[in-house]
């Protein structure tokens, strides 16, 4: 129960509520969720392996270093 | 080593036991906010999956596992609350009001949810948790991440949105 008296401003409102979303004392938890937790960890999400970024970021040095080269790159796209 | 120190370290069998003692706990404390049990059963997923996410800032020496992950478990149920907020239709397995007159507590209750479940979702939270669950304020106050004083003043905007809300819906309720 709270520690505080209740506003009494707050208790026919509060009763009101009560009435219409009963509390749940006890929730039981209906089944183990271990299961779905395991399939959550499972699901990694999609992750770009290293030797991509690497082939990236040479691209993009190349790029920088030899900029008459981007029409030629753009061409082969 | 102890199962918190291994959990932080990444310890899949020390997480999978915390998982086990708490699962029961965070699933009981965000079905009493969201008030739904399917989306209670994939929030406390999707806590542990934060909680897992998270175990790098977890101190084992000074942290509070129960405290931490129902602090990320409220977080998760807020979270919910605004993208259901737009929705008006109660779950099937909601605890059924007990009837009167069946029109008239029909269109109380009808107005009435419909006011609480536009309540914004902070104060949906608060308001669910002090008024209708009777947490103490204390409680609300370490789940949430706020002051007790700060709870109390949500509960008391909450009260006086609902009052206004539901007057405007054609809903008298006065202090007595």
């Amino acid at each position: 129960m709270t520690e505080e008296m209740p506003d009494p401003n707050e208790k026919e409102l509060r009763a009101l509520l009560k009435r219409e979303f009963p509390p749940f004392e006890e929730a039981e938890l209906p089944r183990d969720l271990w299961p779905g937790m395991l399939r959550r960890l499972d699901a990694q999400p999609l992750r770009v392996p290293w030797f991509d970024w690497a082939l990236a970021a040479a691209v993009a040095a190349a790029l920088l270093l030899f900029p008459s080269a981007v029409p030629a790159l753009l061409y082969q796209l | 080593m102890e199962l918190l120190e291994r959990f932080a370290a990444g310890d899949l069998e020390a997480f999978e036991a915390l998982f086990r003692q708490h699962q029961k706990e965070v699933y009981a404390w965000t079905v009493r906010i969201v008030r739904d049990s399917c989306a209670a059963e994939d929030l406390t997923v999707e806590t542990f999956w934060r909680v897992y996410r998270a175990r790098g800032r977890f101190d084992p020496a000074a942290g509070n596992f129960r405290a931490w992950a129902r602090r990320i478990a409220t977080n998760a149920a807020l979270d919910h609350l605004r993208h259901a907020r737009k929705e008006t239709e109660l779950p099937e397995d909601f605890p059924a009001a007990p009837r009167g007159d069946p029109a008239a507590q029909g269109e109380l209750r009808g107005r009435l949810r419909r006011a609480f479940l536009e309540l914004p979702s902070k104060y949906r939270l608060v308001a669910t948790l002090a008024l209708i669950e009777d947490e103490p304020y204390q409680e609300i106050a370490d789940a949430v991440g706020i002051s007790p004083a700060l709870v109390k003043v949500r509960v008391f905007r909450a009260v006086r949105m609902l009052r206004r809300k539901l007057n405007s819906l054609g809903v008298e309720v006065n202090a007595k």
